[in-house]
């Protein structure tokens, strides 16, 4: 099992969403952040007060997928949230010790296998 | 001069002057968050922009003699504009409170365009809308134009004002085109409470716009106060019934918009028809603006805000109804449909479709000709960063981690060094 970790522009998320969806990447967890990663500052002025913001905000994703998965997820992460400028953020893949689902206390490649939907719920 | 007139003038003139604000906060709240403040800023801007236009020329142009169709230029810079009586007001009061209704209309188009205008193009647009559209309106219907010589009824500025902004909102924003995120994505209100705010304070000042519209303290005055009262009151409930009927849920957005369709409804009425007339107005008002608004959400159409829906259709019943519901009893003037005079509604009809042409065609021409000169429109990733940044390098809910202060002449170099180590190792 793998934690895949993305930073994305906020913009994008729902572009990511989408594709993650249609890669069947199901479950993931996100947070607001704030981070830096070498773009461009801008400059904001309030009353004669110039402040040049470091900080951007950013939505960090939190995937965690068997090992088979990986490669979807990367490549619909990358695809969605690419601009082509700097700031279009990063992916980290993380090696996994152990995964518990709480719900049926299922063990790591069982907890991080989909559920299958039945139809209708 | 009657002092009691002079003092109800003065006090219409600040009421309607808080609408722009007003209107600026109804529309701020609706907008996604990193547009706030370029959406206030809309509205903001026109109390600046209009009301210099309004005083160099725009006055003259509506109020001066001229001819049928557009005044002279004897009123430029306020020539003329003196403290001598003008009915039972001065002058130059009538030409202030006047000036007050041309920054609000302008502002009332943003609606339209707002989260992806570039600022000055938008800018230049109102100046120049207010000096070629709303002035030329305004002087067919008050300023002895060829709408007043017909007889077209429009107490406080339905055609002018709503019906005017309404056009013109449509047109810019099917030339201006839709969001990037238009119909992709859900673009939901920021600031639900700013809207109801924005309301009650339109509702507010709404009673000089339309009180004010007798020009004195008088009985005129009363009759459209307790319309703007009325007519409002009876949307909204209406509009309640809508939504319990729809949804089973009444909604605060929904009961905000109402409020504005039953008072742009009224407008034009406020002083020609009786209080039950007013009800009754404000309750019809409801019907088209609340399936219209169901409807456009459905289509192409990025009209961001409603303004065609909630402006357009509102003033265009209200006028309409203006020429069914006026009484002579109660405005000692002029009959409608139900008070034997059918031919009132025709004239009505015919005022309604004027503006509007009128509007459409001359903002398409003033937005082409911007066009020529300027882009209309923000970047795609001047919209995906939102507006307030892009256009205003401010925020309306700024964070202030991360923000380094950048001191004049001080080695900011040395400060960055600091920093820098800090942020080393960050996650993006």
């Amino acid at each position: 099992m793998k934690l895949v970790v993305a930073v994305v522009r906020s913009e994008k998320l729902t572009e990511v969403l989408e594709a993650l969806f249609r890669a069947e990447v199901r479950g993931l967890t996100l947070n607001r952040v704030q981070g830096h990663g070498g773009e461009t500052e801008h400059v904001e002025t309030y009353r004669g007060t110039s402040v040049k913001m470091e900080l951007s905000e950013k939505v960090r994703l939190e995937i965690g997928v068997s090992d088979h998965f990986v490669e979807p997820t990367v490549k619909a992460i990358l695809g969605a949230a690419r601009t082509g400028l700097v700031g279009d953020g990063k992916i980290f893949v993380l090696p996994v010790e152990k995964v518990y689902r709480i719900r049926t206390g299922e063990e790591d490649q069982a907890a991080v296998t989909p559920v299958e939907t039945p139809l209708g719920a | 001069m009657i002092a009691a007139d002079v003092a109800w003038m003065l006090i219409s003139t600040a009421l309607v002057l808080l609408m722009t604000p007003a209107l600026g906060f109804f529309y701020g709240g609706l907008v996604r968050g990193k547009n706030a403040l370029n959406t206030l800023m809309m509205s903001v801007a026109s109390l600046g922009f209009v009301g210099v236009a309004w005083a160099l020329a725009g006055y003259s142009l509506a109020f001066a003699p001229g001819n049928a169709v557009l005044g002279d230029l004897s009123r430029l810079f306020l020539r003329h504009v003196g403290l001598e009586a003008q009915g039972t007001i001065p002058h130059l009061l009538f030409m202030a409170y006047q000036g007050s209704f041309a920054i609000i209309t302008a502002a009332l188009v943003s609606g339209a365009i707002v989260e992806r205008m570039r600022f000055g193009a938008y800018l230049t647009f109102i100046t120049l809308w207010s000096l070629l559209v709303y002035a030329p309106v305004a002087h067919w219907v008050w300023g002895g134009g060829w709408l007043a010589g017909l007889g077209a009824l429009d107490f406080a500025g339905g055609t002018v004002v709503h019906i005017n902004a309404g056009a013109a909102a449509l047109v810019a924003a099917v030339v201006l085109g839709a969001r990037k995120d238009y119909a992709r994505q859900a673009i939901l209100p920021h600031n639900v409470p700013f809207t109801l705010l924005g309301a009650g304070l339109l509702w507010f000042g709404w009673f000089g716009f339309n009180g004010g519209s007798a020009l004195g303290a008088n009985p005129q005055a009363v009759l459209a106060f307790t319309n703007t009262l009325l007519a409002p009151a009876a949307t909204l409930v209406i509009w309640t019934l809508l939504d319990l009927k729809r949804s089973g849920k009444v909604t605060a957005v929904g009961a905000a918009t109402a409020a504005v369709v039953g008072l742009v409804a009224v407008t034009p009425a406020a002083g020609f028809v009786s209080p039950l007339s007013a009800l009754l107005l404000g309750g019809l008002s409801a019907l088209p603006s609340y399936y219209a608004l169901l409807w456009r959400a459905r289509t192409r159409l990025d009209d961001s805000l409603d303004v065609v829906a909630a402006h357009g259709l509102g003033g265009t019943v209200g006028a309409l109804l203006t020429g069914v519901f006026a009484e002579k009893a109660w405005n000692g003037s002029a009959d409608g449909l139900l008070f034997g005079n059918p031919g009132q509604l025709a004239v009505q009809a015919l005022a309604v479709l004027a503006s509007i042409v009128f509007s459409a065609v001359m903002t398409v021409l003033i937005l082409k000709a911007i066009a020529l000169v300027m882009p209309l429109r923000a970047t795609p990733r001047e919209e995906g960063l939102g507006l307030d940044v892009s256009q205003h390098g401010e925020e309306a809910y700024a964070q202030a981690e991360g923000a380094i202060l950048l001191l004049p002449e001080v080695a900011t170099p040395g400060r960055a060094a600091v920093t820098a180590p800090a942020l080393e190792g960050g996650a993006a």
